[in-house]
């Protein structure tokens, strides 16, 4: 689903990602972890080309994330077309980035009608299941800054779900949650690994990476240090980078 | 104790006003509803509104352009608010009355690279009094208004665009659906004092012969020789259009803070009792 070969990020003169290779496969789900500013925002954003990347090959279901290949010659997608693309990758921030002057539901059904142009009936119908479905059924009326942060990161997740997509990326999506709140976002997620979705998650909820993940990969730096079933890599970590991370999270 | 003294020598001011006659209240009452100041009122108002809406139009498409990464937008927009927030609006005033008709003496609209005309008019048919205030002070207002936009756009969380290109919207329907309205927030209260502003600041059209409020009690004053009663009479028009305009700005501050975490109070009119009410209990 997600094909990244050597792919490298500058900002200025500054190499924020030096190389990073991962493969997810249909129906999988990718942990990523390492420490902060080593570059796992930023690969993210690559992926639904929120950022440009500097060099390597980036690839999502096959076809070249921003660009468009044509025989041997490489055109880059129109402003439109990178829109479409990102329609269908699911994006869940640290901060939520609800729309605040929307209620939970209209949050849901903005998208759907006005980027898929589903009617509001549709819309409607679509995002009160999906409020269900993470358990908030009865908060579609309330706006973000009444909800806490749970509630938000949920409704969030609920957005993203709404556009159908074929590929869910989180951004430590619980890092911003007080701890008692954290476990209500996870089991969601949870959920969603399990009805077969793939994602890509950056997070340091290790209990998270070893229950669903299939793969975890620690970056350092902008490089990919280690990577193996997450089983593998908590229990005896080849490096010493990922030693010493690991010793702090866990 | 100090507001004793203050309202000493306010009700010591307006018995003297009364005692020396110095406002006649007959040539008030007289004057107050005839129709030539109900004209200037109408048209106060018809030129304030005008010029607002059109000012907060160009703002929002000038505010954008500024923020914009192409540098010729960036450019043009920059030269607009520096220029007419730059010169009084009373020289920009007299340049659409008097300098443009003296320069060009018609308006002709016609297609681009061809003969085919339009519309073709004299310029002083065209530059009435009314178009020459309309244009000076929507164009002004333009420039202004240019400036609250941009600070409401920036204080707009970038996780918002974010948010907004991550599920696949256009820049363009960012803007339109999720900065703009969040926006609001921050661009309604200066947006109100503005138009407060502008139902004051249309005076200036009085100079060039367009009957809004001030001219027409000039008009008047100039042949009954009676100045104060008819400034009296424009004063209070001027109170009661600004007194709406403010009530209007408080529904409409409430109407763009919904999802605020911290809710406006519930109406005018009650925090107005409310706080009547609190006084009488102290
Ligand atoms: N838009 C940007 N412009 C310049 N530098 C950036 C930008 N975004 C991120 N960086 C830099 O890239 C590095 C990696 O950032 P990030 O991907 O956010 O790390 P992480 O998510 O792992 O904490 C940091 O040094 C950060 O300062
Ligand atoms: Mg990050």
């Amino acid at each position: 689903m997600v094909l990244a070969e050597s792919v490298q990020k500058w900002f200025g003169r500054n190499e924020v990602l030096r190389g990073i290779d991962l493969r997810v496969e249909p129906g999988e789900v990718s942990v990523i972890i390492g420490p902060s500013g080593s570059g796992k925002s930023t690969f993210l954003r690559c992926i639904n080309h929120l950022e440009k990347i500097s060099g390597g090959r980036l690839s999502v279901d096959g076809e070249l994330v921003g660009y468009r290949q044509q025989g041997d010659r490489i055109y880059e997608l129109k402003d439109k077309e990178v829109a479409r693309k990102r329609s269908e990758i699911g994006m869940v921030f640290q901060r939520f980035n609800l729309f605040g002057h929307m209620t939970a539901l209209e949050n849901i059904i903005e998208a759907p009608r006005h980027v898929l142009g589903r009617d509001r009936a549709t819309a409607i119908e679509r995002g009160r299941a999906l409020l269900e479905r993470v358990g908030l059924g009865d908060r579609a009326d309330a706006y973000p800054a009444h909800l806490s942060g749970g509630q938000q990161q949920r409704v969030a997740i609920a957005r993203a779900l709404a556009m159908d997509p074929k590929l869910m990326l989180f951004d430590e999506p619980t890092s911003a949650l007080d701890p008692e709140l954290v476990g209500d976002v996870l089991e969601v997620m949870k959920t969603l690994a399990g009805d077969g979705m793939t994602m890509v998650v950056v997070t340091h909820e290790m209990g998270f990476a070893r229950e669903v993940g299939d793969q975890l990969v620690f970056i350092d730096e902008g490089v990919v240090v280690e990577r193996g079933t997450p089983r593998d890599v908590i229990a005896s970590p080849q490096h010493a980078r990922t030693q010493a991370f690991l010793s702090k999270v866990l | 104790m100090s507001a004793v003294v203050v309202l000493a020598i306010v009700a010591w001011f307006v018995r003297a006003a009364l005692a020396s006659h110095f406002v006649d209240g007959r040539v008030v009452r007289q004057y107050l509803f005839s129709p030539l100041i109900l004209k200037g009122a109408r048209n106060t108002v018809l030129v304030a509104i005008l010029s607002q809406v059109v000012g907060v139009i160009l703002g929002v498409i000038f505010a954008v352009m500024r923020l914009t990464k192409n540098p010729v937008l960036k450019a043009v927009s920059g030269f607009y608010i520096w220029f007419f927030r730059g010169t009084p609006v009373l020289l920009q005033l007299f340049f659409w009355f008097n300098g443009v008709p003296s320069v060009f003496k018609h308006l002709t609209i016609a297609l681009p690279f061809t003969h085919v005309v339009l519309y073709s008019t004299p310029m002083t048919t065209f530059m009435t009094p009314f178009m020459a205030a309309f244009l000076g002070l929507a164009l002004n207002e333009g420039a202004y208004m240019a400036e609250i936009v941009r600070a409401g756009i920036m204080s707009v969380d970038e996780g918002q665009v974010e948010a907004a290109s991550a599920l696949g919207m256009t820049s363009g329907a960012t803007t339109r659906r999720i900065v703009l309205p969040q926006a609001m927030r921050v661009i309604i209260p200066p947006t109100g004092n503005e138009f407060i502003s502008m139902l004051k600041t249309s005076s200036l059209a009085s100079t060039i012969t367009y009957v809004e409020l001030l001219r027409a009690a000039g008009d008047i004053y100039s042949t009954n020789l009676q100045p104060v009663p008819l400034l009296v009479d424009a004063a209070i028009w001027y109170l009661a259009m600004t007194t709406v305009a403010s009530i209007g700005q408080h529904y409409l501050e409430r109407h763009y803070a919904r999802g605020q975490a911290r809710e406006m109070t519930p109406g005018f009119l009650r925090r107005l009792t409310g706080n009547l009410a609190l006084r009488g209990k102290r």
